[in-house]
């Protein structure tokens, strides 16, 4: 419990706004660890909300605590990358060398272990985050040697050894263990360009509209996922009247397999803030906020670092590079473990002090957006890209990629390849070149775009008809089978945020990867809505009766009428939430009818012996159990 | 002939309507006659699509009626069979997910989950029964909050608040450990008439005034005599 002294000089440091809630939680669990419930009333009463709103936000993400947590604090990633890596047995280490187990802190009070979502590590996994800071590709030998470095009482700083990662991840305001593992670079990686250039030159003989007309020329789309056209949201942003208007920077990278914007964030932090400025001019905005996951939080120092360089030269600030009347500058906020604040509308609730919720749309968030003023919110690899397009020209930028897509696309690869990292490809790239370039051998499958993308297999054996699904389905997210080997990332036939995992033959698709993936949506879900809140829970279910080789053909035609139902869901995760199921009865079907009893019709998946089983043993009686 | 200035074309399912402009699709069936079942929408609060019952077709896409305005030419797709068994499979979910032993309560002929699963006929759910178990909180002087029926619509966390615009309900947790809660401070001294109308607002009996359960005898209820949504269909 924070004293008062404490907590009314948070409350002062954020004017004791409400819309500043995030961080007033934030700087409570830097001060404690924790909030208590004597803690959020103090703040309600400061806050003017009500004790039980307070609580709503808090208890909405994943790295708040309303008890206290432990000196050192690990959460280990549970993405399937992790898994794949040996997840379980550092895991097991952690739980014997600590004495506690996962979900729980320890009786001293010493270590907390949490499992934790994606945190953008999967090309050095098993990581986890230990007091906010990174460690990767754990061992249980490493795991001894940490805990027994905590026992001795060292910081989270001081159990890296220095052993510090590539690039800036040296810096000293990163000073991380994390590599970047840039493998291909092109138009966006390569270090072609002197950050700031097109600002302090080009930019100024510019009109706003000039700008915005430069990118629409150059047909960017939102480079988050959804695949926006980033000129058009720029002119409707721009043409909403208002008495601000907000530039986002969507740096809450949380789709499992993604971690591209990470290494933008660690190595090229002036494009991605150029670019807002830039965003800025064209739209006329004068908010500038750069969302960053919580998980990122070790780049919090070195971004605005960065940021303060900026104003010194003036390219923040008012009057930006001598441009009379252009006054713009950026916060960073962080966020506090939600994977669903990845959504535009609920970064922006998020960015208000509240549960990151996503809104009903419309209105968009273009119209009506931070604290209702027009927002325009780009995910960090597109504004970066913008400005290298502004720079070189939209002509240049098209002779790139394939008539449909134009220009590059960085991907995260990762799992079972020998150079997991980050691939800077042409758009129409194939999913064999992938195989060949990320070193991969024996491919099962490759799930493209995360979990609610879909998974493609390697070999040609999936023939059942699936033209009932075809009606419907069109998968965001997928895993994809050999035969579909030659597609190509493409808005056209596999558009991507740029999450590539890749599983090998050795791999159980349905009870490793598909089951991973369904957890993820079941803990992520903001369940507002009736259907994400229960459907992806009842698939999931439904799948284990199936791998338990309780299940008949009925229940595959089950799971997809109930994925079915998950498309009436508000936002993207709930539309996607049962992807894994259905892009892996689309590309994996055989592995469903291998498992279902073919000649049983019904089969509720009880059993009566089992369930009797205690009982049974106790009273030593055994009945007779008639089966039909 | 009806007076169609200030008013907007919409086809609803192949039948042409005049909305007013600015109004909600779910608004627009109303002022027609037509019913367009809401459970989570409450009226006269600004609609927040949690319960999803509303959803119609637009353009092949799915949207909320009580959350999209109308506009002109919109065409919409509302009585169908694909529509109707999504909605009847959304009542399904909330009768699985939580339970509702209707004989036993004291919202039964008021309820409008009730009501929405006798208007979609369900029958057995095609879903398993999840049986959770949920608390009963009794703390509260005049409320009781029985969490085995709430539907998370977030009406009451919409309605029920103090001049202050402080509200007294909110939700707690994410995931599956979603659930709405009656703010301990606020709640204390909560005036009589706020929290009778938090019962009233709730769709289910998970909002129960202390000592006002049965007043008014099951079978001469709301809904035990009219089913939902007759008073707009029938209002010519
Ligand atoms: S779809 Fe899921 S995550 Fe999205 S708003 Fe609805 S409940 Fe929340
Ligand atoms: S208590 Fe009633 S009104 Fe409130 S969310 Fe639950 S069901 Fe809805
Ligand atoms: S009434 Fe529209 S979503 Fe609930």
């Amino acid at each position: 419990m924070a004293t008062d002294e404490k907590i009314y000089q948070i409350l002062s440091k954020f004017d004791q706004d409400k819309t500043r809630l995030m961080d007033i939680l934030l700087s409570i669990h830097e001060d404690q660890g924790f909030v208590s419930a004597d803690d959020m009333r103090k703040l309600s009463e400061s806050l003017g909300i009500s004790y039980a709103q307070v609580q709503e936000t808090a208890t909405f993400y994943h790295f708040f605590s309303n008890t206290p947590k432990g000196k050192y604090n690990i959460y280990l990633n549970n993405s399937i990358t992790s898994v794949l890596k040996g997840r379980a047995a550092v895991k097991e280490a952690f739980e014997y060398y600590c004495g506690t187990a996962f979900g729980s802190v320890s009786e001293d009070g010493l270590f907390g272990l949490f499992d934790t979502s994606c945190i953008g590590m999967n090309d050095q996994e098993p990581a986890a985050i230990i007091n906010d800071k990174i460690f990767t590709n754990l061992t249980p030998f490493r795991v001894k040697q940490l805990v027994d470095d905590m026992r001795k009482g060292l910081s989270a700083e001081e159990l890296m050894y220095e052993d510090f990662g590539s690039g800036n991840n040296a810096d000293p305001d990163i000073r991380a263990m994390v590599t970047n593992n840039i493998r291909k670079k092109s138009i966006i990686l390569k270090k072609d360009y002197e950050p700031f250039s097109f600002l302090t030159s080009k930019l100024k003989t510019m009109s706003p509209e000039e700008v915005i007309a430069e990118i629409e020329a150059s047909n960017l789309r939102g480079r988050g996922g959804a695949g926006f056209p980033t000129g058009l949201k720029w002119r409707f942003g721009r043409r909403t009247a208002g008495k601000h208007r907000v530039i986002i920077c969507n740096a809450d990278e949380g789709e499992p397999g993604t971690f591209k914007d990470r290494v933008l964030l660690t190595e090229y932090p002036e494009l991605i803030f150029e670019g807002m400025v830039v965003a800025a001019y064209a739209t006329g905005a004068d908010i500038g906020l750069l969302y960053l996951r919580y998980e990122y939080k070790y780049l919090y120092h070195f971004l605005n670092r960065k940021l303060t360089e900026m104003r010194k030269k003036n390219f923040l600030g008012e009057s930006i590079a001598g441009m009379d009347g252009f006054d713009f500058d950026i916060r960073i906020q962080l966020g506090a473990g939600a994977y669903v604040c990845g959504e535009e509308s609920a970064l922006i609730e998020s960015l208000e002090g509240k549960r990151g919720e996503p809104r009903d749309k419309p209105p968009f968030p273009v119209e009506k957006g931070y604290l209702g003023y027009p927002t325009i919110v780009n995910n960090v690899e597109t504004l970066a890209t913008a400005v290298k397009i502004l720079h070189h020209g939209a002509a240049w930028y098209s002779s790139f990629g394939t008539k449909d897509s134009l220009g590059t696309k960085l991907l995260s690869i990762s799992g079972d390849c020998r150079f997991p990292g980050i691939y800077e490809v042409e758009w129409g790239t194939t999913l064999r070149e992938i195989v060949a370039m990320s070193g991969a051998e024996d491919v099962q499958a490759i799930q493209v775009g995360g979990p609610s993308g879909m998974i493609i297999g390697m070999k040609d054996v999936n023939n059942m008809d699936n033209s009932e699904l075809m009606k419907w389905y069109k998968p965001s997210g997928m895993m994809i089978a050999e035969k579909f080997f030659d597609r190509k990332l493409s808005y056209s036939d596999l558009p991507t945020g740029g999450s590539i995992m890749i599983f090998d033959n050795s791999r159980d698709l349905l009870s490793e990867v598909v089951m991973n993936f369904m957890n993820f949506f079941i803990e992520e879900s903001c369940a507002s809505c009736s259907t994400c809140r229960n459907i992806p829970l009842l698939m999931k279910n439904k799948l284990q009766k199936i791998i338990d080789g309780h299940g008949i053909r009925q229940d595959i035609y089950d799971l997809l009428n109930w994925g079915k139902i998950l498309k009436a869901s508000r936002c993207g995760l709930g539309q996607t939430a049962g992807n894994p199921i259905l892009s892996s009865i689309f590309h994996f079907r055989h592995l469903y009818e291998q498992r279902i009893q073919s000649l049983t019709q019904f089969d509720s998946g009880f059993s009566l012996e089992k369930a009797t089983e205690a009982s049974r043993k106790y009273l030593n009686k055994k009945p007779v159990f008639h089966h039909f | 002939m009806e007076n169609t200035e200030n008013k907007i074309k919409i086809t609803l399912d192949g039948k042409t309507i005049y909305a007013r402009k600015g109004s909600t699709i779910v608004e627009a069936a109303r002022e027609n006659g037509i019913y367009i079942p809401t459970l989570c929408h409450f009226e006269g609060a600004d609609p927040k699509a949690c319960c999803r019952i509303c959803t119609v077709k637009i353009n092949n896409r799915f949207m909320t009626s009580c959350t999209t305005p109308v506009s002109e030419g919109m065409e919409i797709e509302n009585n169908t069979e694909e529509i109707n068994d999504l909605r009847k499979s959304i009542v399904e979910l909330l009768f699985v997910s939580g339970n509702h032993f209707c004989p036993t309560c004291e919202k039964s002929g008021n309820c409008e989950l009730q009501a929405l699963a006798y208007r979609f006929k369900m029958l057995v759910p095609r879903f398993p029964f999840s049986f959770p178990r949920k608390e009963v909180d009794a703390s509260n002087p005049k409320i009781v909050k029985e969490q085995n029926r709430c539907i998370l619509c977030k009406r009451c966390i919409k309605t029920i608040r103090d001049e202050e615009g402080r509200h007294y309900f909110a939700y707690k947790n994410r995931g599956q450990h979603l659930e709405v809660v009656l703010d301990p401070v606020l709640g204390a001294d909560m005036p009589d008439e706020l929290a009778k109308k938090a019962m009233e607002n709730c769709p289910t009996g998970s909002i129960l005034y202390k000592g006002k359960g049965f007043e008014q005898p099951i079978g001469t209820r709301k809904y035990d005599n009219q089913p939902i949504g007759s008073e707009i269909e029938n209002q010519s």
